[in-house]
């Protein structure tokens, strides 16, 4: 396409989720082959237990090696980082992560939309924003901004996901470039560059 | 929007005229703070900020107490507690005084949570919890002891969890909507004001606890503050961090022996 060339190289990926969006990953994970190392940044709404099931399922089927985010631990590229619960976390410009636990947005913390704007200051037009299946509005002002900052943004096709809200409520609600199943999310993220 | 040469600007009148230095915050999250009082207050324009924090001394209260974050509740992290309960508390029961530590302590839950541990251990009589935030307002409310009754049901269930087995109840009058903790756990509490950017050690503590206010501290910050907490540690004193922050990047690390899973460190000499 035309207007892919003009993108700049990618750097960073984040990923936001709400209901059914485990599925996906479980998907999306094992088959990631990135052409250049990338920061994958995950936050999906979990409950706010300290259990580390989630984070260990994840970590399993991953392919790249992926850990749940301590206060200020440095931004690696070839890695993949997991919001812990309970805190939202935001990214700093010297390539290191903050965690906050200021009131929930959109009912939720962490929240889809403090992770993507914060991520759009610190990578501009090299991030790639993508929206998975969930049941609320989180995540389309995050997608907003970092459309605004120039990156890419990416919803998956609400029919394909288990909760077709979150993905859908973005596309009515703010510029999408691509809408996706998993099949193509995976080719989509294996073929950046 | 506001930029961050604007943040620069108000964080220097905040330090030039009031004493308040900022400036080692973790920037991503004191501006977002910053963003959303903005918002909030609905300012017209960045200068209309900072005129008005320059000279409304009332405003001023109300903006330290909106970008720095004051989230917090009783038993938070009950495992955490548990831990306090098994392990740390036996450890330092032999001392003839106890001395506690809680270094930003918001509105006073994790106080009141302290002070019922202890005294489910028998410790209390001979026990002091020195509770100290920076925010003037919250120390306020924490004095009065007194919590919404709507979150009373979380903090029972996390009290229980925590290993608590006495009838959570026995510890509130509820009234009109609101939950009066027992004066008895508060005569063991003093109360101040305390900066930990600028104000120094002021006693030897069994026990510190310092937990989710490092993370809005850049990592310089950081590095100080448990410095200083390492200072006013009594050897073999115990440190508690909230449960995402860490000493790995800090210079006193080696100076501390981890305990398991929580977030729960011993000073070494
Ligand atoms: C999120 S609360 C933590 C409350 C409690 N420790 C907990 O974990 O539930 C953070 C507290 O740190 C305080 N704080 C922020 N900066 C501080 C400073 N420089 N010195 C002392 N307290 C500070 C804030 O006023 C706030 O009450």
């Amino acid at each position: 396409m035309e207007e892919n060339r003009l993108t700049p190289p990618c750097r960073a990926v984040v990923v936001g989720g709400s209901s059914g969006s485990i599925e996906v990953l479980l998907h999306l994970l094992p088959a990631l082959a990135p052409r250049v190392p990338l920061v994958m940044i995950i936050v999906l709404h979990r409950k706010n237990s300290s259990d580390s099931t989630l984070l260990d399922i994840l970590a399993l089927k991953s392919a790249l090696p992926l850990r749940e985010v301590e206060d200020k631990d440095p931004i690696q590229p070839g890695n993949i980082y997991l919001a812990p619960a309970d805190y939202h976390l935001l990214l700093e410009k010297q390539q290191l992560f903050s965690l906050d636990d200021s009131e929930k947005v959109n009912f939720s913390r962490p929240s889809l939309d403090v992770t993507f704007e914060s991520a759009a200051e610190v990578y501009g037009p090299a991030l790639v924003g993508i929206l998975l299946s969930g049941a609320n509005s989180d995540g389309t002002n995050g997608l907003t901004a970092i459309k605004k900052a120039g990156g890419v943004t990416v919803a998956q096709l609400p029919e394909t996901a288990q909760a077709g809200y979150m993905p859908q409520y973005a596309i009515l609600h703010t510029v999408v470039d691509h809408i996706l199943d998993v099949a193509g999310l995976i080719r989509f993220l294996n073929s950046l560059e | 929007m506001i930029e961050e040469e604007e943040i620069d600007i108000l964080l220097n009148d905040l330090f030039d005229i009031y004493g308040y230095d900022f400036t080692n915050y973790s920037r991503a999250s004191l501006k977002r703070r910053i963003t959303r009082l903005y918002g909030l207050d609905k300012f017209p324009s960045f200068a209309e900020l900072r005129y008005r924090v320059r000279t409304d001394s009332t405003y001023l209260r109300r903006f330290v107490e909106e970008i720095t974050v004051n989230v917090t509740e009783m038993f938070r992290d009950p495992l955490f507690y548990k831990c306090l309960r098994a392990e740390v508390l036996p450890s330092i029961a032999a001392k003839p005084f106890i001395r506690v530590w809680h270094a930003g302590c918001s509105t006073g839950e994790e106080v009141y949570s302290m002070a019922i541990l202890l005294k489910e251990a028998n410790l209390l009589h001979k026990s002091l919890l020195y509770a100290t935030d920076l925010n003037p307002e919250v120390l306020e409310k924490a004095r009065k002891g007194i919590f919404g009754l709507n979150q009373l049901k979380q903090y029972s269930e996390n009290y229980i969890e925590s290993g608590g087995t006495k009838d959570f109840s026995s510890y509130y009058t509820a009234h009109y909507g609101q939950a009066k903790f027992d004066e008895e756990l508060a005569q063991k509490m003093v109360f101040s004001t305390h900066n930990l950017v600028s104000d120094r050690s002021f006693n030897e503590f069994d026990l510190i606890l310092c937990r989710n206010v490092l993370i809005y501290f850049d990592k310089d910050l950081q590095d100080r503050v448990l410095n200083l907490f390492y200072e006013s540690l009594s050897p073999l004193g115990y440190l508690a961090l909230g449960a995402k922050e860490t000493l790995k990047f800090s210079t006193i690390q080696s100076q501390f022996k981890p305990m398991n899973k929580e977030k729960i460190w011993r000073k070494i000499d």
